[in-house]
């Protein structure tokens, strides 16, 4: 299996080296998280007028939340090109060229995504939170446990995230307009995920719901275990089904591109 | 007069030509249109699940934060039909299309305008509008002949207001090429942050969005004037009243940058 | 409707420079800022009613030429005037007054159809109705639009899409055209037709036309006249038969013979490829001849088949280049 690790570090390359060629769209985008991140601070910092504490988290946490989001937004890609770019493929036809190669698409495409997920934690969510957390006072674990926790909890929600990215890019081979599923997908995710509001603060069992959800696992879970409060308490709880979501649907993603595949070939693609 | 009737024309013209290829594929264009719609609403959602858990923010409730977003809304949604198109202008410059732009006997800014008109993004406005009418119902307004002109001249300064911020904002394209993504701070951000009583934030953020970058009036002080509030932050009365100045000066000044940008693109070569 | 003025001449330059500050990478991190001298020093003067091509390899100065004369981008020094105005300082007025059909490029509306651009570029260029009427059926008739006048542009073949560009360059009657590559990528049949057209409208209506083009066949069909371009400067100004006479004097004589070998020796030629059986002579034509090359080979070794180049105009621009 040599081989196979040493495409998955050059292709981990390629995908960071794409990203480092723009430094100009790299320092664009992290102004643009932090004008966020200081918008979505106050907003809360609003609500904690009014309230000790919301959903479990106090002040501090909601602070560590509103940096954290921005910053994990960029390694989760919950926006960005690769919503679009397989879809693309399949459209055009390319896709045709890429299923002939002795190469495992999803596999290959997951060391690329992995590429581009180091890139921008580096040049993007650590300097961003690093700001945030220099100019507010959030949560900072004093517990070595924590960070570890945080970090595998990171690594599994972008596993999580590239499944369902995947999983989405292949609606294009049975649907017409990939556009507009592309849009419902990104607006789904992006309420569930907790990127535009804390899941915990959602209303009673709603909250509870939501954050066993595949897309809670793409960006709320690993908040969650930074600032301590994980679902049902148990970190362990939080970090299996991310785990469980992201085997499910890497699995569910190899189906699915099987079936598309048959469709592709029955046409004569 | 003549000249600008002229331009009327043409501009109707030219974006009913692209509206009419949209509507071409009527399904798809009603899909896009709910879509642009659900999306919009995740800002409601958001400030809905926030008043579950508080009942004031800022000292301002749930209906009048209501007002304050639909206003922000529908000006955000008509400004985003008319010039949202400018968040791919890099690519205008990229492929050579403005170069084609300059061989045509019309004001460079003008073509671009009219290059687009996305119907679908009118989404935002559409829910700004039941926002807004809700929030009316819910709000104990003394209403006034001023007060009831004060919501549409509102939203109409409010739309040239975020259209002047994003033509002046997008000419960073001629100068760096890949960094348009910093526009979007000041557009969607903009319009994000219209949607909350500018007391909350930071005071030199407020600062910025008074003094600088007039977003603030787009919905903060004309809502003040609506709601007959006092002004927690001890700013003149006046700014209440002077969101039509402020949109001219806007005007103004995004007209102005985008000739010296231009200026500088013809010097400075492709 | 532009007044027609009395001056002789439709384009003009005198000195005109353009200088571009590039950054380029020099080391790891840093940038170091350069000046690149797209254009040095070029003059030329266009008379009405002519059809010139201009030529050069790439990166001579070509484009950034025509982008000056067009009013895309202002010179860093000379003076320019097209069509009696100043492109950097009148452009909107000179945009009334010229055409301009980019090859590579589609200024048509994407997804409108033939027939609705048209009628866009009659508000944009306020052309009268009738003169519209007019000139759309004659360009119609001469170019044979009308099969797709009515289909979306980007349906359009390569050969239908330009035949529309170059209508639309010509519908509000411009004095001057300037034309980049538009015969590229067309088939024969296709070329032809462009040629014959810009030949009619030029003999018809006097239209000035600024030809750039890497198309040999384009210069000896259209251009009277021949301006090459290399590092930013003109380095030809005449007539083609003269420039090929004084410089086109190499061809290349391809011989198929009967096996591989050697380079063959013949006097007056020297064999500047050899791809298995299948040889390149090139030759002067003014030391020797084509039969008398052939013979010289065929003393040698058998031929088989034959055929002659024609020296390419790149061959020809780097000959003047060579030649100082």
């Amino acid at each position: 299996m040599r081989i196979g690790l040493r495409l998955d570090w050059e292709l981990a390359r390629r995908g960071y080296r794409r990203y480092a060629a723009y430094p100009g769209a790299t320092a664009a985008g992290l102004f643009t998280n932090v004008f966020f991140g200081l918008l979505t601070a106050y907003i809360l910092l609003a609500v904690y007028d009014e309230r000790v504490e919301v959903g479990g988290y106090d002040v501090k946490d909601a602070l560590a939340y509103a940096w954290l989001a921005q910053a994990l937004m960029t390694i989760v890609a919950s926006f960005g090109p690769s919503w679009s770019e397989l879809a693309l493929r399949v459209r055009s036809g390319d896709i045709s060229t890429d299923l002939r190669r002795p190469v495992d698409l999803q596999r290959s495409l997951a060391s690329q995504d992995v590429g581009r997920a180091v890139y921008q934690a580096v040049f993007r969510a650590a300097p961003q939170f690093v700001f945030g957390a220099l100019v507010f006072d959030v949560t900072i674990p004093a517990d070595v446990g924590r960070w570890l926790l945080f970090a595998v909890s990171v690594c599994l929600a972008l596993a999580v995230s590239f499944a369902v990215r995947f999983l989405v890019n292949l609606g294009a081979f049975w649907l017409l307009d990939y556009r507009g599923t592309m849009i419902l997908a990104l607006v789904v995710s992006h309420m569930l995920s907790g990127l535009i509001i804390p899941l915990t603060f959602f209303p009673g069992a709603l909250a509870e719901i939501v954050r066993t959800l595949p897309f809670a696992a793409m960006l709320q879970a690993p908040i969650d275990l930074y600032v301590g409060e994980p679902l049902g308490g148990s970190a362990a709880l939080v970090l299996g089904l991310q785990a469980a979501w992201a085997i499910v649907l890497v699995l569910a993603g190899r189906a699915v591109l099987r079936a598309g595949t048959r469709k592709l070939v029955i046409q004569g693609g | 007069m003549g000249e600008a009737r002229s331009l009327l024309r043409i501009y109707v013209l030219l974006v009913g030509a692209r509206a009419r290829a949209q509507l071409e594929y009527r399904a798809s264009a009603v899909l896009q249109l709910v879509g642009t719609t659900l999306i919009a609403m995740l800002d409601l959602a958001a400030i809905l699940i926030l008043f579950d858990n508080v009942p004031r923010l800022g000292d301002w409730s749930v209906a009048e934060v209501a007002l304050l977003y639909g206003i922000a809304s529908i000006s955000f949604g008509f400004a985003d039909l008319l010039v949202g198109h400018l968040d791919l202008f890099p690519e205008m410059i990229r492929d050579g299309t403005f170069d084609g732009i300059l061989t045509r006997p019309l004001p460079s800014l003008f073509q671009v305008v009219a290059s687009d008109f996305s119907l679908r993004r009118v989404g935002k406005a559409l829910q700004g509008v039941a926002v807004l009418i809700v929030a009316l119902t819910q709000l104990d307004i003394d209403w006034t002949l001023g007060r009831v002109l004060a919501l549409p001249l509102a939203v109409v300064c409010g739309v040239v207001i975020y259209a002047g911020v994003w033509i002046a904002l997008a000419t960073i394209a001629f100068w760096i090429v890949d960094a348009i993504e910093f526009v979007n701070a000041f557009t969607y951000g903009g319009n994000f942050l219209s949607q909350y009583p500018l007391t909350i934030f930071g005071r030199w953020l407020r600062g910025l969005v008074i003094f600088v970058i007039p977003l603030g009036f787009v919905a903060y002080f004309p809502a003040l004037y609506v709601l007959d509030r006092p002004d927690e932050l001890g700013l003149p009365e006046a700014l209440r009243y002077v969101s039509p100045l402020v949109a001219v000066a806007v005007a103004l000044v995004a007209h102005l940058v985008w000739t010296n940008a231009v200026r500088h693109y013809r010097s400075a070569g492709g | 409707m532009a007044e027609l003025s009395h001056r002789e001449s439709a384009i003009e330059l005198e000195d005109v420079r353009k200088e571009f500050a590039v950054r380029v990478k020099a080391g790891r991190l840093r940038r170091e800022r350069k000046r690149v001298q797209a254009v040095d020093g070029i003059s030329f003067t266009i008379e009405r009613g002519s059809i010139v091509g201009y030529l050069g390899p790439n990166g001579a100065g070509k484009s950034t030429t025509v982008k000056m004369l067009t009013g895309i981008l202002v010179p860093s020094g000379g003076r320019i005037r097209v069509a009696g105005l100043d492109p950097s300082r009148q452009r909107v007025e000179l945009a009334r007054r010229i055409g301009v059909v980019f090859g590579q490029r589609v200024q048509l509306w994407w997804d409108l159809p033939l027939r609705d651009s048209f009628e866009l570029l009659r508000h944009m260029y306020r052309i009268p109705l009738d003169r519209y009427r007019a000139n759309l059926e004659r360009f119609s008739d001469v170019l044979s639009l009308g099969p797709f006048l009515d289909t979306p542009v980007r349906q359009l073949s390569l050969g239908q899409r330009m035949r529309g560009e170059l209508t639309a360059s010509l519908l509000h009657d411009p004095e001057i055209v300037f034309l980049d590559e538009p015969t590229i990528g067309l088939d024969i049949v296709a070329k032809a037709a462009v040629r014959e057209f810009l030949a009619e409208m030029n003999r018809e209506r006097g239209v000035t036309v600024l030809l750039t083009t890497h198309d040999l066949a384009d210069i000896e069909r259209l251009c009277s006249r021949l301006i090459v371009v290399d590092h930013g400067h003109v380095i030809w100004d005449g007539g083609l038969d003269e420039l090929k006479r004084r410089y086109g004097q190499e061809r290349v004589l391809v011989v198929d013979l009967e096996e591989s070998g050697p380079a063959l020796e013949v006097p007056g030629a020297r064999v500047i490829k050899i791809d298995g059986p299948r040889q390149w002579l090139a030759f002067r034509r003014d030391e020797t001849s084509a039969a008398e090359l052939t013979a010289a080979v065929a003393a040698q070794a058998r031929i088989l088949d034959l055929a002659i180049e024609e020296t390419e105009i790149e061959e020809i621009v780097r000959g003047i280049y060579a030649a100082g």
